[in-house]
C-alpha cells in the first residue's frame, strides 16, 4: 500500500483534545503542588489567587528543608536506594543467566516459586523477617535491604529476574557455544559475551529498582528507619513523618517557623519528589523506552 | 516386501524405546550442573528470606507471641488467632470487605484506562514523545506518604469538577453497598489513575509489536475500526491484559496507602495481649489468602474466555459444515427427484418433456 492511511479530521480532533485533557487532570496534582508551595499565607486565604500566587515566595521551601534536613535525607535517600539496586542488578542478572542458558531438573519448579513469590504479599513473610534481622544485628541498618538484595529477594526481585531471563533468552546460543570453541569457561562466556549484550536490561532494572527501593516507605520505616526513629532515614520517610517533624522544628525558638500549612506541606512533598523528577527529565529516554526494550511483552 | 518394512517399524519402535531410557551426555550434565550453580544465590534467598519467614510465620499465625526481655515467649493458641481477628477485631473485616470491592471495581477501570491511552498513543499524532513523558510520569513518583499528601490536601481529585453531584447521584440510583466504593473512585479519580503508568508502557509495547498488514489485510476485506479492535488488536494483547491486571493488583495491595497493610503494622507493635506478632501474622496470612483469591479470580476470568478470533473462527466453521449439510440435503433431494421422474416417464405417466422441466 503506497498511499499513506489518513485519518478523519474530526477523529484526530477527538484524539487529540482527549489526549490533552487526560494529560492535564494528569499533571493536575503537580501543578496544584507546585503552585501552592509557592503562596504565601495571605495567597492561600485570598480566594481570587486560584493558581499563580502574588509573589515568588521561596521561605515555604527553606522552611521545608529544613524541617526535613533535607541535605542529610537526599544522601541516606541515595544510599538506600543506591546500593541495594546495585546488588539487584548483580544477583538477579546472574539468576536470570542461570534460568535462560541452562536446561537443569527444576527448572519450572523454580519458575513457579519465583511468580509465586511475587503475588505473595511482603506482609506474609513480614514479622519473622523482622524478628531474624533483628537477631541478626542488621535491624536499623541498610544491611537489612543489602542482604535480601544479594540474594535476589529484593523488593520486586522477581520482576527483575524475569527480566533479565526473557532477555537472555532472546541472545543467540550460538554467541556463547562459540565462545566456549574458542576455551572460555561458564563465567568467562557469561560475563564477556552476554553481559555486554544485556545493556538495555540493565538499564531498566537499575531505572525501576531505583525508583522503587526510593518510594519504598513501608518496608524502609520498617526495616531501616526503626519503629523509634533511630535507623536511616530517606526523604519519602520524611515527608511521612512530616507533621510531626515539622511541628518540632517549628516549635523552637530559633527558627522562627511559621505554622504548618498547606504550602509548606505541598513545599515539602515538593522537595521530596524533585530528585527523581530531575532523574526523569535527565533519563526521560531511557524511562519511557525500558519497557520497550527489557522485551518483557516478548514471548 | 512385506516383511522387511515391518522389521524396519519394529526396529524404529525399539530404537525409540531405547532412546528414551538413554542417559543424557555428559556436556548436557554439566551443562545442567553449572546451571545450579548460577541459581545458588537464589537458592540462598528462597531458603533464607522466603521459605524460612513463610513457615515461622504460620507457625507464629497459630501462637499468641509475647515480647518479653527473656525473648520471644510463644503460647500455643490454634486458630484462637483468626476467630479473634474474623469475630472480635472492628477494623479488619471491615477493610478487608472495603479493599476487596474497590480492588475489583478499580482494577478493570485503570486496566481499560491504560489501553486507550495507549491505543491513542500507538496513533500517528504529533507529540508523541511528550505524551508518553506524561503519562509515565506517576511511575516516578507514586509512593504511599506523596499520595497521601496528595489526597489530604485534595489534589487526588479535580475541584472544577463538581464531584458531590456525581456521588450523590450515584448513591440515589445504587445500594449503599455498591454506591459507596463508586464515589470512593470518583472522589480519588486522579490517584487511581495514576496508577496506570507501567501497564500504559507495557499495552504501547505491545500494540507497536502487532503487524501492520494485518489491519490492511482487516481493511481490504472491509473492516471497520471498530470490528479490527475486537478481532485483531484485542487477541494480540490478550497476554498483556493478564499480566496487566496482575501488576495492578499487586500494585495496589501493597502500596502503603492500603489500610490493612497499616493494620498488620499496628497490631505487630500492639501492647495489648492478645495482640502482637502471632495476631499480626495471622492477619497477614488471611490477607494473603484474598489477595491470592483475587488475582486467581481475575485470571481465570482471562483466561477461559475465548479470544473474539477464535469465537469468530469456530462460527465461521459451523456454518460452513451448516452449509454443506445444506448442499448434501438438497444434492439428495434432486436426485430423488430425478429418479421420481425417471420412474413417472417410464410408467409413462409424464410424456412431454418440458414439463419435467418447468422448474427450470
Amino acid at each position: 500500500m503506497g498511499t499513506k492511511d489518513k485519518e478523519g479530521f474530526l477523529k484526530l480532533f477527538m484524539v487529540y483534545a482527549l489526549l490533552i485533557c487526560i494529560g492535564f487532570i494528569y499533571l493536575y496534582p503537580i501543578l496544584h503542588m507546585v503552585s501552592v508551595s509557592f503562596m504565601t499565607l495571605d495567597d492561600l486565604l485570598d480566594s481570587s489567587i486560584k493558581w499563580i500566587p502574588s509573589s515568588f515566595n521561596l521561605a515555604n521551601y527553606k522552611q521545608a528543608a529544613a524541617s526535613m534536613d533535607f541535605w542529610s535525607s537526599l544522601g541516606q535517600s541515595i544510599l538506600l536506594a543506591g546500593i541495594p539496586t546495585i546488588c539487584n542488578l548483580i544477583s538477579c542478572s546472574i539468576i536470570g543467566y542461570g534460568l535462560a542458558r541452562f536446561n537443569f531438573p527444576g527448572k519450572s519448579i523454580c519458575m513457579g516459586v519465583i511468580i509465586l513469590s511475587y503475588v505473595l504479599p511482603s506482609q506474609v513473610t513480614m514479622i519473622p523477617t523482622y524478628v531474624l534481622y533483628s537477631n541478626l544485628g542488621i535491624l536499623n541498618t541498610i544491611w537489612a535491604f543489602i542482604l535480601p538484595a544479594m540474594f535476589g529477594q529484593g523488593i520486586n526481585a522477581p520482576i527483575f529476574i524475569l527480566i533479565f531471563w526473557q532477555f537472555f533468552r532472546q541472545i543467540p546460543k550460538v554467541l556463547n557455544e562459540a565462545a566456549k570453541i574458542d576455551g572460555a569457561g561458564y563465567f568467562e562466556s557469561f560475563y564477556k559475551v552476554s553481559l555486554p549484550s544485556a545493556k538495555p536490561a540493565f538499564i531498566t532494572v537499575a531505572l525501576f529498582s531505583f525508583v522503587w527501593y526510593w518510594n519504598e516507605a513501608y518496608l524502609t520505616s520498617l526495616y531501616v528507619h526503626g519503629f523509634t526513629g533511630e535507623g536511616m532515614t530517606s526523604l519519602v520517610i520524611q515527608l511521612q513523618n512530616f507533621a510531626t517533624n515539622y511541628n518540632s522544628y517549628a516549635s523552637t525558638a530559633v527558627s522562627g517557623a511559621a505554622s504548618l500549612n498547606e504550602s509548606i506541606n505541598m513545599a515539602g512533598t515538593m522537595l521530596s519528589i524533585l530528585p527523581l523528577l530531575l532523574l526523569y527529565f535527565v533519563l526521560q529516554k531511557q524511562f519511557v523506552e525500558s519497557i520497550d526494550r527489557a522485551g518483557i511483552t516478548g514471548e | 516386501m512385506e516383511e522387511t518394512k515391518k522389521m524396519t517399524r519394529q526396529e524404529k519402535k525399539a530404537l525409540k524405546e531405547r532412546l528414551k531410557h538413554l542417559k543424557s551426555g555428559k556436556l548436557e550434565k554439566r551443562d545442567g550442573r553449572m546451571g545450579y550453580l548460577f541459581m545458588i544465590p537464589w537458592f540462598i534467598g528462597v531458603a533464607v528470606f522466603l521459605a524460612y519467614p513463610l513457615g515461622t510465620s504460620f507457625w507464629y499465625a497459630l501462637n499468641n507471641i509475647r515480647l518479653t526481655p527473656q525473648g520471644l515467649l510463644s503460647t500455643f493458641v490454634g486458630k484462637g488467632n483468626f476467630s479473634n481477628i474474623l469475630v472480635q477485631d472492628p477494623d479488619f473485616v471491615v477493610e478487608l470487605v472495603d479493599y476487596v470491592t474497590s480492588t475489583i471495581l478499580s482494577v478493570p477501570i485503570i486496566v481499560v484506562f491504560a489501553l486507550i491511552i495507549a491505543m491513542m498513543l500507538n496513533m500517528k499524532i504529533k507529540g508523541k514523545s511528550f505524551f508518553r513523558l506524561i503519562f509515565f510520569l506517576p511511575v516516578i513518583i507514586v509512593s504511599g506518604p506523596i499520595l497521601g499528601m496528595l489526597t489530604e490536601e485534595g489534589a487526588g481529585s479535580i475541584s472544577a469538577i463538581d464531584m458531590n453531584a456525581i456521588t450523590s447521584a450515584i448513591s440515589g440510583v445504587l445500594p449503599k453497598m455498591l454506591a459507596d466504593p463508586i464515589s470512593d473512585l470518583f472522589n480519588n479519580m486522579i490517584t487511581t489513575l495514576w496508577y496506570s503508568g507501567v501497564q500504559i508502557l507495557i499495552f504501547l509495547s505491545g500494540l507497536q509489536k502487532i503487524d501492520k498488514s494485518m489491519y490492511e489485510a482487516a481493511k481490504i476485506d472491509g473492516g471497520s475500526g471498530w470490528e479490527c479492535f475486537w478481532k485483531i488488536t484485542l487477541p494480540n494483547i490478550k497476554p498483556l491484559i493478564l499480566l496487566n491486571v496482575v501488576y495492578t493488583v499487586i500494585f495496589i495491595s501493597s502500596t502503603s496507602q492500603n489500610p490493612i497493610i497499616g493494620l498488620i503494622q499496628t497490631s505487630m507493635f500492639s501492647g495489648t495481649k492478645e495482640k502482637g506478632y502471632g495476631y499480626a501474622a495471622a492477619m497477614a496470612w488471611l490477607y494473603t489468602v484474598v489477595v491470592i483469591l483475587i488475582v486467581g479470580l481475575f485470571a481465570l476470568l482471562l483466561m477461559t474466555r475465548k479470544g473474539a478470533y477464535e469465537k469468530q473462527v469456530k462460527r465461521a466453521k459451523k456454518a460452513k459444515k451448516q452449509e454443506a449439510r445444506n448442499r448434501k440435503k438438497i444434492e439428495r433431494r434432486n436426485v430423488r427427484n430425478a429418479k421420481r421422474i425417471e420412474r413417472q416417464r417410464a410408467q409413462g405417466k409424464i410424456t412431454s418433456r418440458t414439463t419435467s422441466r418447468e422448474d427450470y
